[in-house]
Order: structure tokens, then sequence, then C-alpha cells
């Protein structure tokens, strides 16, 4: 059984309660920034999107994939050096990030597909390690020190993105546009085959689909939609380092998926939103960030597999019956 | 002096002797993992972190309670187990009904909380472990220097490594375990205690990442982190053998240790991911692994 699909199906709900949830949580992110510190919403905002990408293949085809952070850092590293190096405008050097890591993910993805569950995982990890190694030793990434001092630019050289509201506010259009995306992916004839073969690879393969072209479809949808969050990313904070791409940002990336709730739709923003929370509040503290973060993983895989929009969803779905 | 392909004989041999070393502890690690996958259908993420704990199981053992290295050899492993028997009968043991993906994922946990521990207490620099007195200082083999704790490393984790093949093929407690693997319920059946058996292999397999990590420990410096990046290397040495076969683990580590130790010399930029690019390409050509079976 692939993780978490004695949770995940995606319950019909009443339509007005998800518009009206949505139309109230899109009024919050619009009004966040005169209540929060911008930065940290834009952090927020690209951990999200990046986590949502990430759960399109978790959640929707079954597969672990232990090495997203390539496409998150390495489209970072792309928009990077497009946007400082070549001085393109800002957009541009976005959509080739995203690009770059849909190059990365055909890559990637055709070589871990060979293999299922497990070693799927393992594999995605080996190849982002290896991916890693080449950040550290290419000309371009500048090694340790990484890409600094990125120019934010003027948006198709209009809108000044040195503007904390502007930037929020095309960070929130990129996380909206990825966000919508993602559901009509899932919502779409393709994304139900992806969950028949996510519930039953066999028998979708007797059905006459060709599992692997839907599976590698789905690996360079996440990662470029991981890699549009990275770009983002790089432009916000105007650099792109190796943090980005090693294994640990692999990991966090599953821990906000886990602790939000796999195989749902907004339950991987909301972990990614709690995990930045934490990481923000524990960095003026001593306690190392790690451990907490290992604790997480084991409640999580222990007691609270569903997440926490899992169990809420379950609950509603006891009330109503 | 002589040259090999236009390198330096000695330093050929020097390469080769490290790369070795390298896949003397890919192959214990990897052994480990596959001796667990096999009973447990678990990926033990937490396997380089236990390798991590047995080497500062010697280091605390030599700096607290001045014990030396040779009981430490048996003590560390003892140790990491008796901790890996609780992990299994208190977390693990619940998650064998469900995907085992979850069992990566809890792994991973606590291989984070324990390196994170560590280096809260002990920071991220490495120590200084001195080999025993018996094992320093070296011999020259006429061809080449050979430093005498190197080659104990060598002959040890191959004797080891033949020592729990031997178990696991020629014991009766080595044929219960297989015959789990084949099938537990039947042998469950048979009166054999299954849970026991597979609270004993994880005790086992942590045991082995301990003694892996008290051998390393005079090599490389005692580190928190120096298991988390060696067990990435060993996966995909793993994926590169298969699981299917214990011998299949242990001599896909040492050659790919030597293949790593041969690159640095002939070309040194890409000995950092040669490994993953074997694995690629084993990947492309036969995906189920040298000695894995389709499953």
């Amino acid at each position: 059984m692939a993780v978490g699909t004695q949770y995940l199906a995606e319950q019909p709900r009443p339509r007005a309660l998800s518009v009206v949830f949505g139309a109230v949580a899109i009024a919050a992110l619009v009004a966040a920034p005169f209540a929060v510190y911008p930065v940290l919403m834009m952090n927020v905002l690209c951990f999200a999107l990046f986590a949502c990408a990430f759960n399109l293949l978790i959640g929707y085809v079954g597969l672990l994939s232990f090495g997203h952070a390539t496409f998150f850092g390495g489209a970072a590293y792309f928009t990077a050096h497009a946007v400082k190096v070549w001085g393109w405008e800002p957009l541009a050097g976005i959509l080739l990030g995203a690009a770059g890591a849909a190059a990365l993910g055909l890559i990637v993805g055709f070589l871990a597909i060979r293999r299922q569950g497990i070693y799927f995982a393992m594999i995605t990890l080996a190849l982002g390690q290896m991916f890693a190694f080449i950040c550290l030793q290419a000309p371009f990434t500048h090694g340790e020190d990484g890409i600094q001092g990125v120019p934010r630019g003027h948006l198709l050289g209009l809108i000044d993105l040195n503007q904390p509201l502007a930037m929020y506010y095309f960070t929130l259009a990129v996380f909206l546009f990825g966000f919508f995306a993602i559901w009509r992916i899932v919502h779409s004839p393709f994304g139900n085959i992806l969950q028949a073969i996510r519930e039953n690879e066999r028998r979708a393969i007797s059905l006459g689909y060709r599992v692997d072209r839907y599976k590698l479809g789905a690996f360079v949808m996440s990662a470029a939609l991981a890699g549009l969050a990275g770009a983002t990313k790089a432009i916000v904070f105007q650099f792109a380092t190796l943090t980005d791409v090693q294994w640990q940002m692999s990991g966090e990336v599953i821990l906000m998926t886990l602790l939000g709730g796999i195989g749902t739709l907004i339950g991987p923003a909301v972990g990614a939103g709690l995990v930045i929370a934490l990481q923000n509040y524990l960095a003026a503290s001593d306690f190392p960030v790690t451990v907490l973060i290992g604790i997480i993983f084991v409640v999580c895989v222990l007691v609270f597999r569903r997440g926490i929009v899992g169990e809420i969803m379950a609950l509603m779905k006891r009330k109503t019956g | 002096m002589s040259t090999i392909f236009g390198i330096p004989a000695p330093a050929l041999y020097g390469q080769i002797l490290i790369g070795l070393i390298n896949g003397s502890f890919y192959a214990l690690l990897s052994l480990g993992l596959a001796v667990i996958f096999g009973l447990l259908r678990v990926i033990n993420f937490a396997h380089g972190a236990q390798y991590m704990l047995g080497a500062f199981a010697a280091y605390l053992l030599l700096n607290y309670a001045g014990i030396g290295y040779w009981p430490a050899l048996i003590l560390a492993p003892l140790i990491v187990g008796a901790v890996a028997v609780v992990i299994e009968r208190t977390m693990l043991s619940r998650l064998y009904s469900i995907d085992p993906l979850y069992g990566l994922l809890l792994t991973f946990g606590l291989a984070l909380i324990f390196e994170g521990m560590f280096r809260y207490w002990f920071g991220a620099a490495g120590k200084p472990y001195a080999p025993p007195a018996q094992l320093s200082g070296g011999i020259n083999l006429g061809f080449m220097f050979l430093p005498i704790y190197r080659g104990w490393v060598v002959v040890a984790s191959l004797v080891i490594c033949i020592g729990t093949w031997l178990l696991i093929e020629k014991t009766r407690l080595g044929a219960y375990l297989r015959a789990a693997t084949e099938n537990a319920t039947l042998v469950q059946a048979f009166g054999v205690n299954v849970p026991r058996l597979l609270t004993l292999t994880y005790g086992l397999g942590a045991g082995l990442a301990a003694l892996a990590g008290v051998l390393a420990a005079p090599i490389y410096q005692v580190s928190p982190l120096m298991g988390s990046n060696l067990i990435i290397i060993v996966f995909a040495v793993v994926v590169v053998g298969g699981m299917g076969s214990i011998l299949g683990a242990i001599v896909t580590g040492y050659v790919l240790g030597v293949l790593e130790g041969l690159t640095k010399v002939f070309y040194p930029e890409a000995s950092s991911i040669v490994i993953f690019v074997i694995m690629a390409i084993v990947l492309l050509v036969r995906p189920a692994g040298l000695f894995g079976r389709e499953e």
C-alpha cells in the first residue's frame, strides 16, 4: 500500500464551503504583510509552494522523493545566475529556474522511476547528494560562498521589487499560481490516473496505462513547481547557497508535508508555515533545531500519520457521517 | 620511481589502500542494512547515526572511564545494540503492518535526533582517537608503506563480514532468520518467536554499524556528522548491489571503495560522485542491482 493511501482519498466536500474557505485564506494572505514581517511571510510562501509541489508526488502518486532539494536549490542557482550575471529580468529568471528544475527532474525521474518504494527514496537521495557535490565544485555556483547579492530588479521592467510590498504580492501571486496549477493537475484526468497508479499500480498497467510515463510526467511537474518555489526564494532573499540543495532540505520538505498532511491540498502549506515559524522562534534560543525536527518526525510517524489537516478532515468526516 | 599509466606507483597503491579502507566501511554498513532490510523490510536511515554512536561510545569510554580500544570494540556495539533493541520494541515494531516508507521516515527522524544532540553536546568539530599501541606505526612492504592500523581495519572488516555471512548461512539462528525472511507467519507457526527474532536482528544490524564506528574512530575523526554523509553513499552502494544477497552487499562495498580510490588517482574531480554515477549506470542497465532479484 502506498504511503498514506489509507487516509488520503480526497473526499468531495461541499463546494460552497471550499470556496468560502479559499476566499478567507486568500484575504488573510493579502492582509498578512500588514500584520507579520513580510520577509517571514515570503519565506513561508516559498516553502509552502515547495511542500505542495513535493506533495504532488508523495500524496497523489505515492512516490517518496528524498532528493527534492535538487530542484528547489538548483532552480535558485539558475535564477540567481541569470539575474545577477546575465542581467535578466526577474520573471524571466524565475521561469528559467523552473525550466532548469524541470530538466533536472527529467534526468533524476528517468533514473529513479526504474525502482519503486524504498529504492525510489534511496535513489533520489543519492542523486540529490550527487547534485550537491556538483554544486560544491562547479565554478558558477561559487562553492561555499554561493551566489550573493542577486538584484531583485524591476518586474517586467515596471514594478520595483525592492519595495517589500511589491515583492510580497509578487511572491503571493507565484504561490497562488503554483497552488492553482497543482489543484488543476490533481483534479484532471491525468491526476485521476496518477491516483489510480498510487492505489494499484498493477491494475493501472493492466488497464493499458503506460505507468512509467505518468510517473515521469508527475515527477517533472513536481520538480518544475519545486523549482518555481526555489527560484522565487532566490529573488526574495537575493542569494542562492548550498543549504538549499543539501539532503537536510529534502528532509525538511518531507517533514512539512508529513506534519501538514500527506495527500491533502493545503496540508503541506500549513506544515510549511508551522515549521518555518518554529525555526524562526528557535533561532533566538540555543536549542538545536535538528533535534526538534527529528522529534516531530518521530511523533508524526508514530501517532499522527494523517498530519494536522488530515486529522481535521477525518474529524469533520466523522461528524458529518 | 616506477610508474603505472603515468602515475607514480606509491600514489596508486596508496589510493587503492584508501579505497579498500573506505570499501571496508561501505561493506560493513551495507551488510548491516541488508540484514535489517531482509527481515524487517525497513531501510534503517539511523544506520549512519548508529555508526557515529559507536565511534562516540569508544571515545567516551576512553575519555571518561579509561576503557581502551579493545574492550570498546566489544562494549560499543553492545551499548548501541541495546539502544537499538529499545527503539525496535517501542517504535519500529508498531510500523511493520504499514508502508515500509514510514520505517524510513521514523529512522530518519531518529538519526536527526541523535546527530543533533551530539552536535549540541560536543560541537561539530572532529575529535581525535588514537589507535591502540599494538597497532600504531607502520611497516614497509617494499612497494609501499602500510600503516598497521589501516591493514588491521581491512582484515578485521573482512573477518566481520565473513563471520556475519557464516552466521546467517550456516547456523541454526541464521536458518530461522532466512526462513522468517521468506515467510514469517509460517515460521511463527513452527514455534519460533518471530517478534524476538526481529528485535534481535535490528540490534545485530545496529551493533554492526557501531562496530564499524569503533574501527573508524582512529582513521576518521570522531564527529557527530561522520555518519550522515557516509550513509547516503552506502545507500547508493546498496542500490548498485541490490539487497537480495548478503554476499553481494559485501562484494559491492569493497569494489566500489576501490573504484572510488582509483578515480581519485586518475580524475580527482569526479571522485566524490563516481559511486553515484555508477549507480545511475547500473539503474539504466540492470535496475534490480547487480546481485538483486526483480520483485
